[in-house]
C-alpha cells in the first residue's frame, strides 16, 4: 500500500506484502468461520461498507474521509469523472496501481476497472473447493462505502478474475442513483 | 498575547445530522477583572438566563453584559454561589461585605455551545437555499467586529468551523488540515464510532499542534 502525500512532510508508504499477507490471514480465518463462501463473500464486503447504523468499524466510510483530506479531489458531477478518480488517483493511491477503464454502457452509468496486478493476490491461488469465493471482494465494499459516502449508490461486483482463470480482473460498477436525503446542505 | 499577535479562538466539528461531536477553546481574551467593593455595591446586577451580568455601570475594565464569574475567590455556579446561596440576595446583604467579585465574558456550557453549533447547522443551510445564484455554497465564513467565523463543509457533510481573529492569516490551509487530523486521528481508531463525540487523546493534541502552528506561521505549505 502505498500512500502519496502521507502526513508530515514526509510520504509515509508501507510494503504491501504486510497487506496482502494480512488480507489474506483475514481472508483464510472466514473460511474457516462460515460454512460457505457466499458468506465469506458478504464478510469480506462488509468489512469496508457501511452497515446500516453508523456505528462499528467500517474501513470504506472512514477511506473516503482520509482520502477527500488528502487528494483535494472536489464533487464529481459526472459518472465518468468518478471512474477516472477512482483508477487513476484513489487505486494508485491505496494499492499503487492504475487499473484501466473501458466497457462503458451506452448510457454512461457503467463501466468497468480492468485491475493488472491486482497487490491482493499477489501469492493466491485458489483451492477447488473455494470456487465461488470471490477473493477480492473487500474492494466492492470499500468502493460502495466510499461512493455511498458521497451520495452515489452504485452497484459493485468482480466480473471476471483471473483467480478463476479468466484472461483479467474486471470489476463492474452500475451507476443506481444519486442518494438525496443525505445530501448535505449546499451541494445540490 | 500582545496587540497584533494574531490568535484562533475556538473550534467546532459537526457532523452532518448538525450534532456538535467536537470543541475546543483555545485561546479566550482575557477580560476577567477582580474588584473588592464594599456596601452599597455600585453596580446593577440582573439576572439573566441562569447569570448574574452587570446591566449597568461600567468602570475599571468591568463592563455591561459581563457575568458575575466568582465571589471571593469561589466560582460560582450560575445564579448560585460557590455554597448554594442565591448570588444577588448574598450581596444585597451588607454583612457580606467587602467583597471580592471576578467579573468577565461568561464561559458557554456544553449545552450552549451543542445549541449554537446546531443553529449554524441550519444557518448554513439557510445560506445556501437564500442565494441568489444555483449551486451556492453554505456559509463560508461570517465576519464580525471582534471575530471571523470560518467553516469548511467537506464532501461527505461534516463541518470544520474555526473562529478566530479578523486579521488571522492561513485559515483555509488550517480547514483542510484539521480535515486530515480528524481523518487520521478520529477515523482511524477503531474505537471511535461514528457521528459519536471525539474524545481521541490524539486528536486533541495534533489538533492543538496545528492550531500553534497555524498561530506562529500563518499559512501552512502544501501539503503538509
Amino acid at each position: 500500500m502505498s500512500r502519496q502525500a502521507g502526513r508530515g512532510t514526509e510520504s509515509k508508504k508501507m510494503n504491501s506484502e504486510l497487506f496482502t499477507l494480512t488480507y489474506g490471514a483475514l481472508v483464510t480465518q472466514l473460511c474457516k468461520d462460515y460454512e460457505n463462501d457466499e458468506d465469506v463473500n458478504k464478510q469480506l464486503d462488509k468489512i469496508l461498507f457501511l452497515v446500516c447504523s453508523h456505528r462499528g468499524y467500517n474501513i470504506g466510510v472512514r477511506l473516503i474521509e482520509d482520502f477527500l483530506a488528502r487528494s483535494n479531489v472536489g464533487r464529481c458531477h459526472d459518472f465518468r469523472e468518478t471512474a477516472d478518480v477512482i483508477a487513476k488517483i484513489a487505486f494508485k493511491m491505496y494499492l499503487g496501481i492504475t487499473p484501466s477503464i473501458t466497457n462503458w454502457s451506452p448510457g454512461g452509468d457503467e463501466f468497468s476497472l480492468i485491475l493488472e496486478n491486482n497487490p491482493l493476490v499477489d501469492f493466491v491461488e485458489l483451492p477447488d473447493n473455494h470456487s465461488s469465493l470471490i477473493y477480492s471482494n473487500l474492494l466492492c465494499g470499500v468502493l460502495r462505502g466510499a461512493l455511498e459516502m458521497v451520495q452515489m449508490a452504485v452497484d459493485v461486483k468482480f466480473v471476471q478474475d483471473t483467480l478463476k482463470g479468466d484472461s483479467v480482473t474486471e470489476i463492474r460498477m452500475k451507476f443506481i442513483r444519486r442518494i438525496e436525503d443525505n445530501l448535505p446542505a449546499g451541494e445540490e | 498575547q500582545a496587540g497584533g499577535a494574531m490568535a484562533i479562538f475556538s473550534v467546532y466539528v459537526v457532523n452532518k445530522a448538525g450534532g456538535l461531536i467536537y470543541q475546543l477553546d483555545h485561546y479566550a481574551p482575557r477580560s476577567d477583572t477582580e474588584k473588592t467593593f464594599s456596601f452599597p455595591l455600585d453596580l446593577v446586577l440582573r439576572p439573566r438566563d441562569e447569570r448574574v451580568v452587570v446591566a449597568f455601570g461600567q468602570r475599571d475594565g468591568i463592563r455591561v453584559g459581563h457575568a458575575v464569574l466568582a465571589i471571593n475567590g469561589a466560582e460560582v455556579n450560575g445564579r448560585l454561589t460557590a455554597d448554594g446561596k442565591d448570588v444577588l440576595e448574598f450581596l444585597s446583604n451588607p454583612a457580606n461585605y467587602p467583597v471580592s467579585i471576578r467579573f468577565g465574558r461568561h464561559r458557554l456550557s456544553s449545552n450552549e455551545k451543542l445549541m449554537l453549533a446546531s443553529m449554524f447547522h441550519s444557518l448554513f443551510a439557510i445560506g445556501s437555499q437564500l442565494s441568489p445564484e444555483v449551486g451556492s455554497s453554505g456559509i463560508e465564513m461570517l465576519e464580525t467586529d471582534t471575530f471571523k467565523l470560518h467553516c469548511f463543509q467537506t464532501l461527505t457533510g461534516i463541518k470544520f468551523v474555526v473562529l478566530a481573529d479578523p486579521r488571522q492569516a492561513g485559515i483555509d490551509a488550517l480547514l483542510r488540515k484539521i480535515y486530515e487530523i480528524y481523518s487520521d486521528f478520529a477515523l482511524k481508531n477503531p474505537f471511535y464510532s461514528l457521528e459519536m463525540p471525539i474524545r481521541c487523546e490524539l486528536f486533541d493534541q495534533n489538533l492543538k499542534l496545528a492550531l500553534e502552528v497555524a498561530e506562529k506561521a500563518g499559512p501552512f505549505g502544501p501539503g503538509s
